[in-house]
């Protein structure tokens, strides 16, 4: 029965690999955030300060904002880290946060090519552009995954006019997917899209795409942290993840946030309530 | 041309540096593949073997169902495995989304029925061919499959390599349950789904052609050893 044998040490050999030491018995919290503070390199710079001072171990799961959340509603994050106040304020209001607290913002950027077949560069004014966008019918990738960048973006079609549901075209292209792909796409086929900065100044795929249109008021862009709720989820860790949001918040790591700079420009502006 | 050329640069640069986060990376990738691997030839050889040699009602459409699980959407099995897995699902207590368990889970289910399948038939062909020959030797089905399991071992190998192939080469499953997690579940498909969406296509790329390598080479390994066993034992 040699065969069995082999069976056997075959299952040993399973069992040692899937039992390996390395992710036992580490301090960590799980936080549902977006792609754009995860592949920014946000967390990269701002974790380590928080790990070593705590021990506690941060484990990102990077989503779409509307993801993120879902994931909370859950119960498989402990903290949520997003950018849609009004989802967020949902989100607390329906239980499944306990506070959300204010971390900072950024602002999103209206990219694209450089040719400008739309003529909307050098205008400040977010809610004419896009007017233009849909008036040339040039073409425009977006998120369309229900992320905080494309709810910023749907409220903004709102904002000028354009019930984009109805009026969109096949220069209206929804992709489906996070920030990167949707850059991807958009650079493929010189598309206008709408996008967070930081998002964009790590991006490096960018082809013919500049940024058209910026400085909007109507562009800011903030994040806000909540704990999810130990009342709805009870195995979340209540302890370690308010430690992490209250860090956050402190001066400490609103400085770390503010000291995170890529070429030298600062991509988040911390602005959390003292 | 030029991105592949930097692509294959960017991708020797990586080996050279021996950098220690993307050791990590490939060990993982290598202990949850080839657990997965481990898991689903236990389950999917005797399966395999029965459904071979057995004659029981409803065989062929079950046959039928596992060839057609042979292309079970990755993305499918790993939002099936975190619904279970999710702290709202059956599973929940276990708290072992975003875990590399997780992903061996979701990985086993998804290269089970390529296994399976592939034994079925191989060992299917040979109690065909030596029905008669074991049965005069009066070996009941139990332990004919037995025999089979061990006189196709060269032709189940591939069905091993089969499995393993599609499990080092999926992201959607393991993206979903794992959720690429820094140094926690961050795997060699992931990583490069995460290069190509911060649109860095030679690094993504480079990515890529390690992992590929890193397929050639056990690929290569099975290969010479299963001559040197035929040699060995004819």
């Amino acid at each position: 029965m040699d065969v069995i044998r082999r069976f056997l040490a075959a299952a040993f050999g399973a069992a040692l690999l899937a039992h390996a030491p390395a992710f036992a018995q580490q301090k960590f919290i799980t936080v549902a955030s977006t792609t754009s503070t995860e592949q920014s390199g946000l967390f990269k710079h701002i974790l380590p300060i928080f790990e070593q001072k705590t021990g506690i171990q941060v484990r990102v799961v990077a989503l779409g904002t509307g993801q993120a959340l879902d994931m909370g509603k859950r119960g498989d994050a402990d903290v949520v880290f997003v950018h849609a106040k009004p989802l967020e304020e949902k989100f607390v209001a329906e239980g499944f946060g306990v506070k959300r607290f204010e971390v900072m913002y950024n602002d999103f950027v209206l990219v694209g090519p450089k040719s400008d077949p739309a003529k909307v560069s050098g205008t400040k004014d977010i809610v004419a552009a896009l007017q233009k966008i849909k008036a040339a019918q040039a073409p425009f990738a977006s998120r369309g995954d229900k992320s905080g960048t494309h709810f910023a973006e749907v409220r903004l079609w709102k904002d000028a006019g354009v019930d984009i549901a109805k009026d969109k075209g096949p220069w209206y292209r929804e992709t489906g997917s996070g920030m990167g792909p949707t850059l991807n796409t958009a650079s493929g086929m010189n598309a206008y899209a709408l996008t967070d900065r930081g998002t964009w100044l790590s991006f490096k795929n960018r082809g013919d795409l500049v940024i058209s249109v910026e400085g909007d008021k109507r562009l800011f862009n903030q994040y806000g942290v909540m704990l999810v709720n130990p009342a709805t989820h009870p195995h979340v860790k209540k302890d370690m993840g308010q430690a992490f949001v209250d860090w956050v918040i402190s001066d400490e790591g609103q400085q770390a946030i503010a000291g995170f700079r890529i070429g030298g420009e600062q991509l988040f502006f911390p602005n959390a309530a003292p | 041309m030029n991105s592949l050329h930097e692509a294959f640069a960017q991708a020797a640069a990586l080996v050279a540096s021996g950098d220690p986060a993307l050791v990590d990376i490939v060990l993982l990738s290598l202990r949850v593949s080839l657990s997965a691997v481990c898991i689903a030839t236990l389950i999917g050889l005797p399966i395999g073997a029965a459904i071979g040699v057995g004659r029981f009602p409803g065989r062929r459409a079950l046959i039928v169902v596992l060839n057609a699980l042979m292309g079970l959407p990755p993305v499918v099995v790993g939002l099936l495995v975190y619904l279970l897995l999710s702290r709202a699902g059956p599973l929940g207590e276990l708290g072992i989304l975003f875990t590399p368990a997780a992903m061996v889970i979701a990985q086993s289910i998804l290269i089970l029925p390529i296994i399976a399948a592939l034994a079925r038939q191989a060992i299917e062909d040979a109690w065909t061919e030596y029905q008669e020959q074991l049965r005069s030797l009066g070996a009941g089905r139990l332990s004919a499959a037995f025999t089979l399991l061990r006189d196709t071992r060269f032709s189940l190998l591939t069905a091993v390599l089969a499995g393993f192939g599609r499990a080092a080469a999926e992201v959607g499953a393991v993206m979903i349950v794992g959720g690429n997690i820094d140094g926690v579940t961050r795997v060699m498909t992931t990583a490069i789904a995460l290069e190509t969406s911060k649109g860095d296509l030679p690094l993504a790329l480079g990515l890529g052609v390690i992992l590929i390598s890193l397929v050639l080479i056990l690929n290569a390994a099975a290969y010479l050893t299963k001559e040197a066993a035929q040699r060995r034992y004819g």
